[in-house]
């Protein structure tokens, strides 16, 4: 079975924007997918519906054996909220935080706040020893990677990363995709959505998204 | 531990965000201070007014009962017993007899000269007060121009003859001063109140006493009763337009103090409201995040309304002391008088600040939870 299951998605916005045409997609536990496409594509849609932020607006979806379509706002917060590990491009730390309590706030709002957990998860993407930093403190690599950590914290079934690497030079770059790899290999399952061609590369299979429209890479 | 993080963070959201958060915490503590300082004003205004208000003269009388013209001086001690819990400010007894005095008529006064500057501190005095034990006098203003038409002064040192009428043995006693009021008094010649005794030969007798206290409408009519029950010989007269012009001028003035006090409230309540909003707005990309990692509505609700009462109690903290301050100098210039610092209206501008923030955080919080988790994911 499946891990994440669309059938037939589309999303319509104002009754006349069509985002998503129809969408048929599926990931196996385990599985890292890229998924690519120019601006504009409907990619940023795509993950708001896969990461339980939107609704589609007709079709069917299922992550983890739980329908996404019949359930209530607050539902969707919760399984976001058990289910999903999230990377954003723009690092989104609360800059008033240290490393760790930034790791912290995702277990706080999860269940329990726990620090020896959370210096784990630091220590997991080599920033133990600038857990009491604040992000100001931080380049953007490292940064990233508080991110990474927070996005792990919960044991999620889903990794969901949004151009991970778009504000990255290449030496940080590098580093995060090598984190991907060494996660993918403990057996996560994770999407990253991007525009790049050479991360996108990195990933185990590859999917277009184009005016809405979805299809296998060919290469 | 989930509450200790909560702590920490809205504890961080504030102090790590010191510049930002010091305007909020600013028009906090300074509408505290305001809403300290007028709640201490407002408390202190009635004691301090009534006070001030002593300076007018007495305000009970003590009259003998039924038809007797005079009572024994003992009973005053009865009287004092009365006032030990308030703030007595002093009793001067009164005997008014007819006396002649250079061999004319004259109406005279015998009291404790030492009672009656607490009593009545208008008078006005050229010259001085009859010393106890010693055969001096105090002319009125009037009376002394009738002894001395051209310059009345000039009658100060000199001595007038004095005896309770035809028969009676002559005194010589010395003018040390003349008296001016405004009133009646300035007809009449007074004496210590032994002296007049031992001429009229009525030891101990007195015609009244003439009681300032400090209290209220209220308070003096339970006085009165007090008094009234307590002692079957003499009768107590409370001076109604004085305590009634009193409590006019403190309500007055009390509710123009609440006035006040509540539009400080109300504009401290608006100002923290456009902090708070202005706070929300700058921190959507935040709350989004908050929202995309799970926090429920409820989580975003405590996180801001729990930094809106933390903010509030520092405001209200800072505001408590500096309101005291504020409080303390308005006593000194307008009184003369300091005032001290009150335990529970600190209590109560630090649970109003509280109050007032957690109120003014209701709009910026109820926007807050409507901000959609997808604009991190927009990049908005």
């Amino acid at each position: 079975m499946s891990l994440l299951e669309l059938k037939g998605v589309s999303m319509v916005y104002n009754g006349k924007v069509r985002a998503l045409d129809n969408i048929d997609f599926k990931i196996d536990k385990g599985d890292w997918v890229a998924i690519m496409g120019p601006s504009g594509s409907g990619k940023t849609t795509l993950m708001n519906i896969i990461g339980c932020m939107d609704k589609a607006t007709s079709g069917e979806i299922t992550l983890d054996g739980i329908s996404l379509m019949d359930v209530t706002d607050a539902e969707l917060t919760q399984i976001r909220r058990e289910k999903i590990g999230m990377v954003f491009q723009q690092f989104h730390l609360i800059p008033y935080l240290t490393a760790a309590e930034n790791v912290m706030v995702a277990q706080y709002y999860h269940s329990l706040p726990d620090k020896d957990e959370a210096m784990k998860a630091l220590d997991r993407v080599g920033l133990a020893d600038r857990a009491e930093h604040l992000p100001s403190q931080l380049s953007g690599g490292e940064q990233q990677r508080v991110c990474i950590a927070r996005a792990l914290i919960n044991y999620p079934v889903l990794i969901l990363a949004d151009e991970p690497t778009g504000n990255l030079d290449e030496a940080n770059q590098n580093l995060v995709m090598k984190i991907f790899h060494e996660l993918h290999d403990e057996g996560h399952t994770i999407i990253t959505v991007t525009h790049s061609t050479d991360v996108g590369r990195e990933a185990q299979r590859r999917v277009i998204i184009e005016h809405g429209h979805m299809r296998e890479s060919e290469d | 531990m989930k509450f200790k993080f909560f702590l920490t963070m809205i504890f961080y959201s504030l102090l790590r965000r010191r510049m930002r958060m010091a305007v909020a915490l600013l028009a906090v503590a300074v509408g505290a201070t305001i809403i300290s300082g007028m709640v201490t004003v407002y408390r202190e205004v009635p004691q301090q007014l009534g006070r001030e208000f002593r300076a007018y003269g007495a305000n009970l009388l003590i009259l003998p009962a039924g038809d007797s013209a005079a009572f024994d001086q003992s009973h005053i001690e009865s009287v004092s017993k009365i006032l030990a819990n308030h703030e007595l400010v002093g009793i001067a007894p009164f005997l008014y007899e007819r006396l002649e005095i250079n061999k004319q008529p004259i109406l005279s006064g015998g009291t404790d000269f030492d009672e009656l500057q607490k009593v009545s501190p208008y008078w006005q005095i050229d010259g001085e007060f009859p010393k106890s034990g010693k055969r001096e006098i105090l002319l009125g203003k009037d009376l002394s121009e009738k002894f001395s038409p051209i310059d009345p002064k000039s009658i100060i040192g000199k001595n007038v003859s004095v005896s309770a009428g035809e028969g009676s043995a002559m005194r010589n006693y010395k003018v040390v001063g003349i008296v001016s009021t405004g009133g009646r008094e300035e007809e009449f010649a007074f004496l210590d109140l032994a002296e007049l005794q031992s001429i009229v030969e009525k030891p101990n007798q007195i015609g009244l006493a003439q009681v300032s206290v400090v209290a209220d409408q209220n308070s003096l009519t339970q006085i009165e009763n007090e008094i009234r029950n307590s002692d079957s010989a003499i009768i107590p007269q409370s001076i109604q337009q004085i305590a009634r012009s009193e409590f006019s001028v403190l309500g007055k003035l009390q509710a123009l103090v609440l006035l006040v006090t509540l539009i400080v409230l109300l504009l401290t309540l608006i100002c923290v409201t456009t902090t708070m909003m202005a706070v929300v707005t700058e921190r959507r990309k935040e709350i989004g995040l908050k929202k995309a990692l799970g926090a429920a509505n409820q989580n975003i609700v405590s996180d801001f309304l729990g930094e809106g009462c933390l903010l509030g109690a520092f405001g209200g903290l800072l505001g408590s002391g500096l309101g005291y301050l504020f409080a303390q100098s308005v006593s000194l210039q307008v009184f003369n008088r300091g005032i001290d610092f009150s335990i529970s209206i600190a209590i109560l501008s630090i649970v109003l600040s509280i109050i007032v923030t957690g109120v003014a955080s209701m709009i910026p919080v109820r926007i807050a939870t409507s901000v959609d988790p997808a604009i991190v994911l927009r990049g908005e």
